[in-house]
């Protein structure tokens, strides 16, 4: 099948606005009468607030408002299972960084002086700064809900009989692993401006990814119709998941402009923006996998320990996935997954980048690699034998589409020469693989209903320009791009013959939001539905005017014409004439559902996706041993991405998650420590600057070979899968293995410092165990499992009923 | 308020504002020039670089009443007679602007670069840049549009598919996708 547009690589729909800097971004809404908002933070980890005095600050020349916890009693949060979160804190402050109080006023200085006014005494309590803690102390509760004491989710699913499974292995291999949490740093701070249109309704800018769910924050927090707000995401100045929440800024000036009546802006600052974070969890992890001889996995355990922080989030979202994907990239016929995330007071984690999937598969990868050498097998065949079958229902019913792995596997292995290098470099030079697979969007939506996902509407003008209308939001993926190139592909025009208006929930129908991959897959196939019902009504029309059957009519180079006699035709703008002649104003929508999922058992909603993506990467290293540092020249990567809709952006999501990820991999850290006893002794962020939170610059990126495995995927728009998270996910343990090849030093968790490196070399040159990395797993007071029989051993996707208590509760 | 003469993209100008604020502020909230934009205001992510007196500056870091008679150049700037700089142009061909928040600083910067080194390698390149992060591309479009603005030949790493591979099941729907599937390489322009 070929495309005029569709695989054809093309400056994007909004490059012109970027390199001219008239891209709006949040801050740079700038509205007559606007007053500025700031927030004050809580400098204590975890205490009661006892009191606020703000009588200081109200009266200081130039403030206009002061808002305290009690004029926010309502609370919100991202899923429905985790509304903890108030605009600002009532009456207990969890983490430092937490809001409680702020100020609006004529600019931002007087705000900021005026913070400085609000009295707060604190009444200290208990802080835990480490999952450990939160296991071994049920009291003071950071939250009053959950799964007991400071656990916030604990989860236990198994699908067949994985003692079984172990006990007839040849082998079985315990590993564990720890994967320090990252945040998103995207370079634009959150920003927002709210305002109340002149009929009294609300208006909120704001850098999200996800203005749908904040429409529907603020109407729960705000206790306002949600048809009286208007929520428009302004273009995201990056945002890789740490924009998909509803933050407390947003709501706190939109309450600001209703009771000022004028608008009210706010921009955090960098070391705010390392508070909100709601990234990458913290994870404790032990792999058991039982393998035959010939690397065939007979059954796998998976449990995982993750630190939340101080709220919800997406964290429920977040534990699952931790254990949902294991499956998908290779067979595996019996699977147990046991997750615990726990409270600490820490700025709270969420959904990053990979969102949950980086850090066990960081994990898997890395015993994959052990099992290999164990077995004698090479890393490449070993995966290559186990990739898990195509068009298939896995152990944990994750309905699984095409998988190109194997196709990328052999084409990385073929470029960077894999056979005549791996574990034969010179010491100190190594190459490492792993693999991994995506979602091409989540395939529930975060309030269960059976809406469609994502909507289009098209409007076709007398002048042959079309408007497309969508809710996505463009964070710089490129949600407008595919928008338009889609509706531009089929309607035979060109992609800067159509306006997308998108990110309004006034304007567009509903999507969403830029979150779990699901932009291209959803929105390409409204759009693809909305333009294929606009062609249908102008063939009808184009039809009857030259007499030619509708169905013999091509749409292209903006024309409409006789496909067996193309002379014979209209413009596209005499084709919209004709068909609003006939039929009156052209507009036509479309829509999107993903399939219904095939698990069916509690819990089985996160992981199911219409289709996934699969990528393969090597990645080679250069390791000092004098000094442990590590230099990664060259990086080969391959994506199965179905069918790329602009080959220029596809490619630019492989290279920027490859880059986000040796962040992860060597340098980026989200840590904490203590203040000195003599100050206050709470728990601090370690570094919360763009200087000191480490991150690779153009000298530490390296050279990235991208290739695209292009096999069309029929559930997909065009064949289209999902390219930008897919791509992070086999890197952090490429090159944990390939430091491996290069040294013969195991580092089990990220980030891969020189330091450790040092560490495990001595230990090494004294003979003791070569490795850094967690030796044990905690104690964890596991529920007892959630048994669903796999499919082949006839199972439905429903989890077996195990006693007459577990039925009462799940019926309720 | 205080009131200077600038040479704003080439426009003499007289500013007024507090005297407090950086240069940075002076452009965005004084002169309406909201390109330049923000990451940090702490000197560290180089998303407010601007040319002054044709060198790269971070605004965040220099007072606006410091800048008396002196020629900024801004994001807004670059493009002359209705035309855009190669820069702007190749950036936006290449993929080398995803959300386009830290493309401003990079442009000037690469605009300081061109005008000192007409041809740099692309090691100078990656020296030059090496103040400005960028979280969305992964730098290697943004030395590729660099090189494509001064008439380099871009190579892009991607090979074509030598062959196609089954991956769906046979006899399923999607067989008829995988029989000759074109392959995917990435080609130029």
């Amino acid at each position: 099948m070929t495309h005029r547009i569709i695989g054809v690589p093309r400056r994007r729909v909004d490059g012109r606005a970027k390199v001219t800097g008239q891209t709006k971004f949040a801050d740079d809404l700038m509205l007559p009468r606007m007053v500025h908002c700031k927030l004050l933070r809580s400098t204590l980890p975890h205490a009661r607030i006892v009191s606020i005095d703000a009588a200081r600050a109200l009266a200081h020349p130039g403030v206009h408002l002061v808002l305290t916890g009690r004029d926010f009693p309502i609370p919100y949060g991202i899923l429905p299972v985790s509304q903890d979160e108030h605009a600002l804190a009532i009456d207990r402050v969890r983490f430092v960084g937490d809001p409680l109080a702020a100020v609006v006023a004529r600019d931002e200085l007087t705000a900021f002086e005026a913070l400085d006014l609000i009295d707060v005494q604190y009444e200290p309590l208990r802080t835990f700064d480490a999952p450990a803690d939160s296991l071994a102390h049920e009291t003071p509760r950071i939250h009053d809900y959950g799964d007991g004491g400071n656990i916030h989710k604990l989860v236990s699913l198994s699908f067949g009989d994985v003692g079984a499974a172990l006990a007839g292995a040849d082998r079985v291999f315990e590993d564990t692993f720890f994967y320090q949490g990252s945040t998103h740093l995207p370079i634009e701070q959150h920003a927002a401006v709210a305002a109340v249109d002149p009929d009294g309704k609300l208006v909120l800018w704001s850098s999200t990814q996800t203005p749908h769910y904040v429409h529907r924050a603020l109407a729960k927090a705000l206790e306002m119709p949600a048809a009286h707000i208007r929520v428009i995401a302004t273009p995201n100045g990056g945002g890789f998941g740490g924009k998909s929440d509803p933050f407390n800024h947003e709501v706190v000036i939109a309450k600001a402009a209703l009771l000022l009546d004028r608008p009210v802006k706010i921009c955090l600052t960098r070391e705010e923006v390392f508070y909100c974070h709601r990234g990458r969890h913290p994870v404790l992890m032990r792999f058991t996998t039982g393998v035959k001889r010939d690397g065939t996995i007979t059954g796998m355990r998976v449990q995982t320990l993750l630190d939340g922080g101080a709220y919800g989030s997406y964290g429920v979202a977040s534990t699952f996935y931790t254990g949902a994907l294991q499956t998908v990239t290779y067979h595996i016929p019996a699977y147990h997954f046991q997750g615990c995330r726990v409270f600490t007071n820490k700025p709270p984690c969420g959904p990053k980048r990979g969102h949950g999937t980086p850090q066990s598969r960081f994990g898997q990868e890395i015993q994959l690699d052990k099992i290999a050498e164990s077995l004698s097998i090479d890393p490449a065949d070993l995966r290559l034998r186990i990739v898990e079958r195509p068009e298939t229902l896995t152990a944990n019913y994750l309905r699984v589409g095409t998988i190109g792995l194997a196709e990328c596997i052999r084409r990385v292995t073929r470029a960077a020469d894999w056979p005549n290098r791996f574990r034969k470099l010179p010491f100190g030079h190594g190459l490492g693989l792993a693999c991994s697979s995506y979602l091409s969007g989540a395939g529930l939506p975060i309030y269960w209903n059976d809406m469609p996902h994502s909507g289009v509407q098209l409007k076709l003008d007398r002048s042959g320009g079309v408007t497309a209308f969508c809710g996505a939001t463009e964070i710089g993926q490129g949600s407008d791009d595919v928008l338009v190139a889609c509706v531009a592909e089929v309607l035979g025009i060109e992609p800067i013959d159509i306006r997308a208006v998108t990110g309004d929930t006034d304007l567009t129908p509903v999507d969403l939001g830029s979150y779990s991959s699901r932009v291209t897959l959803m929105m390409g196939h409204a759009a693809v539905q909305a333009a294929e019902r606009a062609r249908d009504v102008l063939a009808a029309a184009v039809s009857s005017k030259i007499g030619v059957p509708a169905d013999r009519l091509a749409f292209a180079d903006r024309r409409v014409f006789d496909a067996a006699e193309p002379s014979s035709g209209v413009t596209f703008a005499e084709a919209v004439c004709l068909a609003e002649t006939a039929f009156g104003t052209i507009g036509t929508t479309g829509s999107y559902t993903p399939p219904r999922s095939a698990a069916r058992f509690k819990g089985g909603g996160v992981g199911p996706s219409p289709t996934y993506s699969y990528t393969a990467s090597i990645v080679e290293v250069e390791v000092d041993p004098a000094t442990g540092w590590v230099q990664v020249p060259r990086v080969w990567i391959a994506h199965d991405i179905g069918q790329s809709i602009n080959p220029t952006l596809v490619r630019g999501q492989v290279e920027g998650s490859v880059y986000m990820a040796i962040g992860e991999a060597l340098m980026e850290e989200q840590v904490f420590r203590r203040l000195p006893s003599k100050l206050s002794h709470a728990l601090v962020h370690k570094f919360p600057s763009l200087l000191e939170y480490k991150s690779p610059t153009t000298l530490d990126m390296p050279e990235v070979f991208t290739e695209l495995v292009e096999f069309p995927d029929p559930r997909g728009p065009f064949g289209a899968k999902e390219v930008g998270q897919g791509p992070l996910l086999p890197i952090m343990p490429a090159v944990a293995n390939a430091v491996y090849d290069a040294v013969g030093v195991r580092i089990d968790e990220v980030p891969i410092t020189p330091e450790k490196i040092l560490k495990a070399l001595d230990a090494k040159a004294a003979g003791k165990a070569p490795r850094i990395g967690p030796t044990a797993f905690p104690d964890i007071p596991w529920p007892e499992a959630l048994q669903v029989p796999p499919p082949w051993e006839g199972g439905d996707g429903t989890a077996r009923v195990r006693s007459q208590k577990y039925e009462v509760r799940s019926t309720k | 308020m205080v009131t200077i003469p600038l040479i704003v993209n080439g426009e003499p100008v007289d500013a007024a504002f507090a005297p407090y604020k950086t240069l940075l502020e002076v452009l965005r909230e004084d002169l309406d020039l909201c390109g330049t934009k923000h990451g940090c205001e702490l000197g560290e992510c180089g998303a407010c670089a601007v040319l002054l007196d044709g060198q790269p500056v971070l605004s965040c870091l220099i007072l606006g009443v410091d800048c008396e008679g002196r020629s900024v150049t801004t994001v807004e700037g670059l493009a002359r007679d209705g035309r855009l700089h190669p820069l702007q142009e190749t950036f936006a061909d290449l993929g080398a602007a995803q959300c386009g928040y830290c493309t401003p600083g990079f442009l000037v910067t690469a605009k300081a670069l061109l005008d000192e080194h007409p041809h740099p390698t692309r090691d100078q390149i990656k020296e030059a840049l090496a103040g400005n992060l960028c979280r969305c591309t992964g730098y290697q479009q943004i030395f590729e549009a660099v090189e494509a603005a001064i008439g380099r030949s871009v190579t892009i790493h991607a090979e074509p598919a030598e062959h196609a591979e089954q991956i769906g099941s046979a006899g399923s729907a999607s067989s008829a996708f995988n029989v000759g599937a074109p392959g995917g390489g990435i080609s130029t322009r």
